[in-house]
């Protein structure tokens, strides 16, 4: 017997209290983005400073889901036991309208992927009770 | 200014393999030996250490095995790859301030037989920054990292699998003509082509070995080194360089511009040569693809013209630029770049072997490593 218990576990994020937020803005199906308190300059990944005027105060604004393909790769080794199942997986770099960029899978035809393409995001189940970002290609 | 305050000395190696049989400290030691040997120093001449992170091996275990009586100077160079070339500007450093007089660079691994890359990667406190995010997506290996650099390159540019199997099948050849490389036999650019993918465009012959074994250098004051074993291998420049964004790849503005373009136009001023001066060069070789963008980060051609530049023979042995000539770290070992300092050591003094270059006077050796770190150090025969 084979059930979805006994696969290996995917690794689940070290969440930092810098980056708790966005971990639940993602429950709740939001993509948060950092944006300074002070300048207003975005940033991503999540972290203590502003890299432009060094302030340490934070809002958290919601990313409206529009990108564009910056690259992409297509894993076919699985290097953690718990992808073993998923590949072959494409992992985009998806430029967001707000200026950073986000690493998430496809979930999508990966003969379709070619720089610029539009794509939108979604939400997934990560286990252990964490929601991920994925995309999919954008209605044409 | 670190033009000419030093040299390097010595040069040693262990045979590379997948199993040593031996543990890494052992490793470190009996390299380190070859090294300080090679030179024609004692072991307890030795007075500055710079050990690679992450082995486990630290500087004091050299004081206590070696009888070392008095380190004056010790540190580490935490840039991955990157990390020997880099270690070289640390010694040069210690040494043109006359902290010390003898510096040893050692790195010994049980990269095969030992603790695989995914795992090693995961405890990389350079990777912190990204781990959180990214592992939970299935981004784990540097080949799944690095692999939409080269995928954006190749949409920009054109480059092709092709381009990258010239430089898989190249440093075969040269691999072949070592004497000390775990790859022996030929390797064709169907046989690349065939090869499975492991994070696409990264075909397995795109990819780097994991090895045991180890090597190591000395760096010497200039002036302490003239009486010594060896023809002297004068350090005429030396520079590290960070990449933007340098521990999240995927939040670099420019993905195809590694740290080692913002080091190669301070090397080259200090160095006061030029590209065309450079008569044999050891480039870090992670992967393929990694080769190809250096050379353009380097300026030996513009962004984008990397593919051509490899696929005209020009980095073939006859070619005006010989790269890798001992089989890098795709067909030598992975000796973290530390063997292709070894090598462009040799070829400076003549003694390379079957894959001499003739009359090579003037090489430049580079590292690469963690999200894109680079370094560079231009050597030359005096």
């Amino acid at each position: 017997m084979n059930t979805h218990a006994e696969l290996p576990a995917k690794p689940v994020p070290d969440v930092t209290p810098e980056s708790a937020p966005y971990w639940e803005g993602l429950r709740q199906h939001k993509l948060l983005l950092q944006a300074c308190a002070d300048c207003g300059q975005i940033r991503h990944y999540p972290r203590a400073v502003c890299a432009t005027c060094y302030s340490i105060a934070v809002t958290w604004i919601e990313a409206n889901g529009a990108g564009t393909i910056q690259s992409w790769t297509v894993a076919h080794h699985p290097f953690h036991p718990g992808f073993k199942i998923e590949v072959p997986y494409a992992l985009l770099l998806v430029d967001l309208a707000e200026g950073v960029r986000v690493n998430a899978p496809l979930r999508g035809d990966p003969a379709g992927l070619q720089l610029g393409r539009a794509v939108r995001l979604i939400f997934e189940n990560g286990g252990q009770g964490f929601v991920l970002p994925a995309f999919e290609y954008s209605a044409e | 200014m670190l033009h000419r305050q030093s040299v390097i000395s010595g040069v040693g190696e262990t045979t590379y393999s997948k199993h040593a049989g031996k543990s890494v400290l052992a490793l470190h030691l009996e390299c380190a030996l070859a090294a300080i040997r090679d030179a024609g120093l004692d072991p307890k001449d030795v007075d500055g250490i710079i050990p690679y992170t992450g082995t486990g091996v630290v500087a004091e275990d050299f004081v206590t095995n070696f009888g070392i009586p008095d380190l004056r100077f010790s540190a580490t160079t935490p840039l991955g790859g990157a990390s020997p070339v880099a270690a070289l500007q640390c010694a040069a450093a210690a040494l043109a301030t006359g902290i010390c007089r003898h510096v040893l660079i050692p790195i010994a691994r049980n990269g095969a037989s030992g603790g695989r890359i995914a795992t090693r990667m995961r405890e990389a406190p350079q990777f912190r920054t990204v781990a959180e995010f990214e592992l939970p997506v299935g981004a784990f290996a540097p080949a799944q990292l690095y692999a939409p650099m080269a995928r954006r390159h190749m949409e920009l540019y054109g480059t092709t699998s092709l381009q990258f199997a010239e430089i898989a099948v190249n440093t075969r050849r040269h691999a072949i003509l070592n004497g000390n490389a775990m790859m022996t036999k030929p390797l064709t650019v169907e046989e690349h082509q065939a090869s499975r993918m492991i994070a696409d465009p990264l075909r397995l012959f795109d990819c780097s070995l994991e090895s045991d074994g180890g090597a190591a250098v000395v760096v010497s004051r200039a002036d302490c080194a003239r009486d010594l074993r060896q023809p002297l291998i004068s350090i005429l420049a030396v520079a590290e360089g960070h990449p933007d964004s340098p521990s999240a790849i995927s939040q670099r503005a420019d993905l195809t511009r590694l740290g080692i373009a913002k080091a190669a136009p301070r090397a080259f001023a200090m160095a006061g040569i030029t590209h065309a001066d450079i008569d044999v060069a050891e480039i870090y070789d992670c992967f393929t693809y990694i080769v190809l963008c250096q050379l353009e980060d380097l300026g030996f051609c513009a962004k984008g013209e990397g593919g051509p530049f490899i696929a005209s023979g020009a980095t073939r042995l006859e070619g005006k630029l010989p790269i890798n000539t001992h089989g890098g770290l795709l067909s030598q070992a992975h000796m973290v770049g530390m063997n292709h300092i070894v090598e462009l050591v040799k070829q400076l003094r003549g003694t390379a072997g079957r894959a001499q270059v003739k009359d090579a006077r003037v090489g430049l050796v580079t590292g690469y490593g963690d999200m894109g770190d680079g370094s560079l150090a231009i050597l030359a025969r005096d």
